[in-house]
Formats: C-alpha cells, sequence, structure tokens
C-alpha cells in the first residue's frame, strides 16, 4: 500500500527530463533520407483501402522525387497476397513485420514498429492514414521521432524549388485551407483523410521487393530514449466489439442520399431509406441530423464527419454549412433540393430544386420506379 | 485522485462565415468558447471526481483572454486553473504545443491527464498523443467512457476523515470507425475524450462567483524554465506556407418548381448521366 508521500511525489511515470530529439535537415545540404513510406493499415487481417490510396499518392509523389515507395505492412500471421497486394498498388519495398501483439491494433506496439522502421528506413516522407488508428499512431510517432506532423491532408503535392512536401489540409471547421511544409526535420508526417486520394489501379505484373524486418523482442531497440517500451504493459484489452459487418461505410457509398434538418423531423428523414433503397444508394446526414439523434454518427457527412465523393450526391434539406460542403463537394454529381433559394448548398450544387423536400421525395420515388420500369 | 484537464479556448467554428464576394474569412463577433470536446472532458473528469475524490485542475495555453475559458471551467466546478501565456508561445504548431504543455505538467502533481480528442479550429487530433508521448505515459485516444478500476483502487489518507480513492488503473472504451475496444489503462496515463463522453454541466451561479473571486497563476517562459528555441514558432517543425479560401465550384441551374416537377427533372437527369438505368 502507498503511503500519503508516495501520492504526493511529482509524477511517477517521468523517467529521464524530455529532451526534443529533433532531427534538423539543413536546407540545401544533402542528406540521407530517401523514399516515401507509407503505414499500410489492416484490420480484421485485411489491408484497408486506405492503404491503397495512400500508395496512389505516394507513387506520384516518390516518383516526382525519384525514390522509392515502401509500404510497412504490421501484424500477425500476414499472407504474401496482402504484401503483394501492396506491390501490386505500388510500392516498391514491402516491409512486413509480423509479431503476435500487432494482430489487433494498441498504440504501443505499433509507435515502437513504426518508429523503428522509420529509424532503419529513414524516409523523406511518412504517410498515415487520417482514421482513428491513424491519427492516434501518427502523433505518438511524430513526437517520438522530434519531426513535424500535418494532420488529414486533402492535398499533398512536392515543392519543384525546395522538393519539400506541400501539405494542404482545412482549417478552421473546412473554412480555410492552409498548406504545411516541414522544411528542417525528417521525415515529413501526414495523415491523410481518407477518401480524398486515387488508389492505382492494381497492376499484378508489377514487381517489389518484400522483406521481413524484426525488432529486438525485448523492447530495446523500439522504444524511444524515456523507456516507452514499457508503456505496452500498461495497456490491456478487456473487450472488444465489431460494428456490424454488414453496415457498408458512407464513404464507399456510390450513391448517397443525403438527409438535413430541412426534412423537419424523424419520421420524414426515415423516408430517406426508401429513396435511397429505389436508387440502390446508401443514407448519409448532415451533422445537424446526427447531433439531433435522426441517425448514427457514422452517416455524418462534413469537416467533422465523413468526406464523401460518391456519383450522385442528393442533399434533401441541407442547408449547405461551409463544414458539410467541405465533406461532399468533390461528389461528381450533386442534386440540393431545399425550399429556400438562398441556401448555400445551390452554389455546389449541379441541379438546384426549390421546393417542398417533403413532397418532393415521395413523387421522385414514384418517378423513380416508373424510369427503373422502362 | 488528482486529475489534470487540458482545455483550449476556440473560435466557434459554427459561427464563422464566409464573405460571399471577397470569399475571405468573417471572423468579426464570433464568440468564443471552450472547445467541445475538452468541455466533455472536464465533465468527465469533474464525474470521477465525485466518485473518487481528489481535485481537478484545467490548464490552457493561450493569450491572456484564454482567462475567460479557464473561469468558465472553474465554474464549472474546476478546483485549480492554470494559464500558460507567453510570447514566445505564439504561432506553436502541435510539437511546441505539446512540448509546451508537457513542460507545465512536470511541474504539477496527477494520475490522470485529460484532453479533448482534437479541437474545432484546428482539427488536428495530435497534441494529446504527443503530451503523452513527451511525459513518457500510456494515452488511449476517442474516449467515450472512464470509469475507475474500483478492485486495484485503495484510499488514501484518514480513512475517518473524508479521504480520497488512490485507483491504480482506468478502464476506458475506445472507439474506432468499425467498433470499439473496452481497455484498462494503469496509471498515470492521458486520455483524450470525444464529446459524446457526457453533456458538460451548467455553471452554477455559486460557482461562478467563486470562478471569478480565483486567482489563476499565468506561466510564462521563465516559469517553465524552457528553451525559448523550443517552444512557439521557433520550436515548430512545421510552418504554413500559404492559406486560402476555397472558391466556390461554378454553380449549376437552380428551378423553383412544384415537388411534381421537380422529381421529373431529377429522374431527366440522371438517367442523362446514366446514373439510373445503368
Amino acid at each position: 500500500m502507498k503511503t500519503e508521500s508516495d501520492t504526493n511525489n511529482a509524477p511517477r511515470a517521468l523517467k529521464q527530463p524530455n529532451t526534443p530529439n529533433v532531427v534538423r535537415n539543413v536546407a540545401g545540404q544533402p542528406n540521407d533520407y530517401r523514399g516515401v513510406l507509407v503505414f499500410a493499415e489492416r484490420r480484421g487481417r485485411q489491408v484497408q483501402k486506405i492503404a491503397l490510396e495512400l500508395l496512389g499518392a505516394a507513387r506520384e509523389l516518390a516518383d516526382s522525387l525519384g525514390e522509392p515507395v515502401i509500404a510497412l505492412l504490421a501484424g500477425s500471421k500476414i499472407e504474401d497476397t496482402e504484401a503483394q497486394s501492396l506491390v501490386a498498388a505500388g510500392a516498391d519495398e514491402v516491409v512486413l513485420v509480423d509479431r503476435p501483439e500487432l494482430s489487433v491494433y494498441l498504440t504501443e506496439p505499433f509507435a515502437a514498429t513504426l518508429t523503428a522502421v522509420i529509424r532503419d528506413k529513414k524516409p523523406s516522407i511518412c504517410l498515415v492514414g487520417a482514421t482513428t488508428i491513424g491519427r492516434d499512431l501518427a502523433p505518438r510517432v511524430a513526437a517520438r521521432v522530434g519531426t513535424g506532423l500535418t494532420a488529414d491532408c486533402t492535398g499533398l503535392a512536392i515543392d519543384p524549388e525546395s522538393h519539400n512536401l506541400l501539405m494542404t489540409r482545412p482549417a478552421f471547421g473546412g473554412n480555410l485551407l492552409a498548406t504545411i511544409v516541414c522544411p528542417e526535420h525528417r521525415p515529413q508526417m501526414s495523415t491523410v483523410r481518407p477518401g480524398v486520394m486515387r488508389s492505382l489501379d492494381p497492376d499484378p505484373t508489377r514487381t517489389g521487393r518484400i522483406s521481413r524486418f524484426d525488432l529486438d523482442p525485448s523492447g530495446a531497440d523500439n522504444g524511444d530514449n524515456r523507456g516507452n517500451g514499457d508503456n505496452r504493459d500498461k495497456v490491456t484489452i478487456l473487450e472488444t466489439a465489431s460494428a456490424k459487418v454488414e453496415k457498408k461505410n458512407i464513404e464507399e457509398a456510390s450513391i448517397l442520399v443525403s438527409g438535413g434538418r430541412g426534412l423537419g423531423s424523424a419520421e420524414n428523414f426515415d423516408k430517406l431509406n426508401e429513396l435511397a433503397q429505389a436508387l440502390g444508394g446508401m443514407v448519409s446526414a448532415s451533422r445537424a441530423v446526427v447531433d439531433s439523434g435522426w441517425i448514427e454518427p457514422d452517416r455524418q457527412v462534413g469537416q467533422t464527419g465523413k468526406t464523401v465523393r460518391p456519383d450522385l450526391y442528393l442533399a434533401c434539406g441541407i442547408s449547405g454549412m461551409i463544414q458539410h460542403i467541405a465533406g461532399m463537394e468533390d461528389s461528381d454529381y450533386i442534386v440540393a433540393i431545399n425550399k429556400n433559394p438562398e441556401a448555400p448548398i445551390f452554389n455546389y450544387a449541379d441541379l438546384g430544386i426549390v421546393t417542398d423536400v417533403n413532397k418532393l421525395i415521395p413523387a421522385l420515388i414514384e418517378e423513380i420506379r416508373a424510369a427503373k420500369k422502362q | 485522485m488528482k486529475i489534470v484537464v487540458c482545455i483550449k479556448q476556440v473560435p466557434d467554428t459554427t459561427e464563422v462565415k464566409i464573405d460571399p464576394v471577397t470569399g475571405t474569412l468573417l471572423r468579426e463577433g464570433v464568440p468564443s468558447i471552450i472547445n467541445p470536446d475538452d468541455k466533455s472532458g472536464l465533465e468527465a473528469a469533474l464525474t470521477l471526481r465525485e466518485a473518487a475524490g481528489g481535485t481537478v485542475t484545467v490548464l490552457s495555453m493561450g493569450p491572456a483572454q484564454a482567462d475567460l475559458a479557464l473561469r468558465e471551467a472553474l465554474a464549472m466546478g474546476a478546483d485549480n486553473a492554470i494559464l500558460l501565456s507567453d510570447r514566445a508561445f505564439g504561432g506553436a504548431d502541435t510539437w511546441a504545443t505539446s512540448l509546451t504543455l508537457a513542460t507545465a505538467l512536470k511541474k504539477l502533481d496527477w494520475d490522470l491527464i485529460v484532453c479533448g480528442r482534437q479541437a474545432i479550429d484546428g482539427d488536428t487530433a495530435q497534441v494529446g498523443p504527443e503530451i503523452a508521448e513527451h511525459l513518457g505515459i500510456p494515452h488511449v485516444s476517442y474516449v467515450s467512457e472512464i470509469e475507475l478500476d474500483l478492485e486495484s483502487s485503495h484510499s488514501v489518507g484518514n480513512p475517518s476523515q473524508s479521504g480520497s480513492l488512490q485507483p491504480r488503473a482506468i478502464i476506458v472504451k475506445r472507439n474506432f470507425e468499425d467498433g470499439w475496444q473496452r481497455l484498462r489503462v494503469e496509471l498515470p496515463c492521458l486520455v483524450t475524450t470525444m464529446k459524446d463522453l457526457g453533456k458538460p454541466r451548467y455553471m452554477t451561479v455559486s460557482g461562478i462567483l467563486g470562478a471569478y473571486g480565483k486567482e489563476i497563476p499565468v506561466w510564462g517562459l521563465a516559469d517553465l524554465g524552457i528553451d525559448p528555441k523550443i517552444v512557439g514558432l521557433a520550436g515548430s517543425p512545421t510552418r504554413v506556407k500559404a492559406s486560402f479560401t476555397k472558391g466556390a465550384k461554378q454553380a449549376g441551374r437552380v428551378y423553383e418548381v412544384d415537388a411534381q416537377e421537380g422529381a421529373r427533372m431529377i429522374v431527366e437527369k440522371l438517367k442523362e448521366k446514366f446514373i439510373l438505368g445503368r
């Protein structure tokens, strides 16, 4: 049992003073940081779509730099075909780290792995998906290796003069776009919004090197200078639950019927299901609707929700707050229905209908059914 | 149990409008609020204190005006507040911000640090995990429930007086896009909280009165004893190279028609685009 004086001690976890562990990359000087490293996210023994999107972006960046694309695939019981799929998607080299403690995501084992690979491969750029895994992992690793990190990028390019990575991201609730650089530290790290970058068409004839990377099982070489390797024993999983598998992600839908507060009630909102079914699409929503509890948060489109890019985005009773626009403006074809002709959504719509949305929906369902019979 | 909650004062981005002519941000008159995820984190901390006893300290880095956000937190029920404010801290990116906050945290005594998942003005979600790394403690992000691991708790202080529970661990619910985990995390640790963790309580009248009488210490560069080269803009690995507002995409046609006609027009367009009938 602890004594009173124990608990009055300064924070107990601190082992050593924290010294910034900064890698200075002197501008204009040659440096040995080369390659674009992609953290290939894997869940439930499956490489995630975001990994392929990042490889698509990485390929383009690497080609303009004349550097290789390296993918890190970390997990347990990884199949050869998974690594090959990363080569087909653009990787020149796949680094496999296959360890039992990597079967399910936990911060510390993955942070140790990515840190060790960064220290070994010394990439100039490191891309991680802006998912609930990537946005947990990347800051932990950036702080550990002592470099900058730009969150939720929606645009990546190489500056033709400095060869620095130009990382563009929405800021200020999506009202503003900012281009961020990390000129003197390597790697230049970024998390990238899912659904924004284009993956390449898989090319099974591409060739790449697949190598296994082993960490010291004692953790001696994979923590940091502050003994963070110890932290892996401090977090234990008591229970794991996955959301229903049949629930498709709105980011993957090619048709979205999206509802806003203009529908007026949860009952009216529910009618969107029938419309979505007639169109073969999914229902999504604005933040106001999610906040009202008419639908689950995973259907929210916008700055604090998901970025979607369907073939058709049908906005029903959505006024078009800038935070919402940020999540759907790249849709191929946008139809907006709103009774207010001044609603900002009409500035982004390819086709706008000013009318009572609750009257239009049943009429539209009928028209669609009639058209399908033809 | 001693808890520190890191809060940020942010402009209420839902109130930010764009000038339709110039395309610039209209920030004037936009109210400042406690970042919503942080406020839920504070609520969770106050709830934990009700169960375990102890103290809740709020910590913020920002300009002198952030004092107001800290007073709001005191009025909600926090015991103490500290403001980190110095010209040298200005322009900090997440790395420099987290290092400054971590340096201040090393001067404090805590079992648990609570940060909001992300701030609505930056949306990076990076400062919490980076603080934890600088402190060398575990962190869990995207937390929507926190409870004490009572099996590993024991009381401290004189049991005959109102003692405080000293848990060795907390149990948290960690959210993913496609599910969740329930994790046991040993203290000390850091969690980042989501706003669905709980609706923040309102300030009470006595809380408000008390909050305005309290002194909030302001710590600057010298108080932290930190090298000016590693804080603020000077200590930030990242730089804003350019910022711009998005131009609206070429708007399409807008028609004021009745519902039946509108439905017919939509279906015509969808056929034209091969969205229907493919």
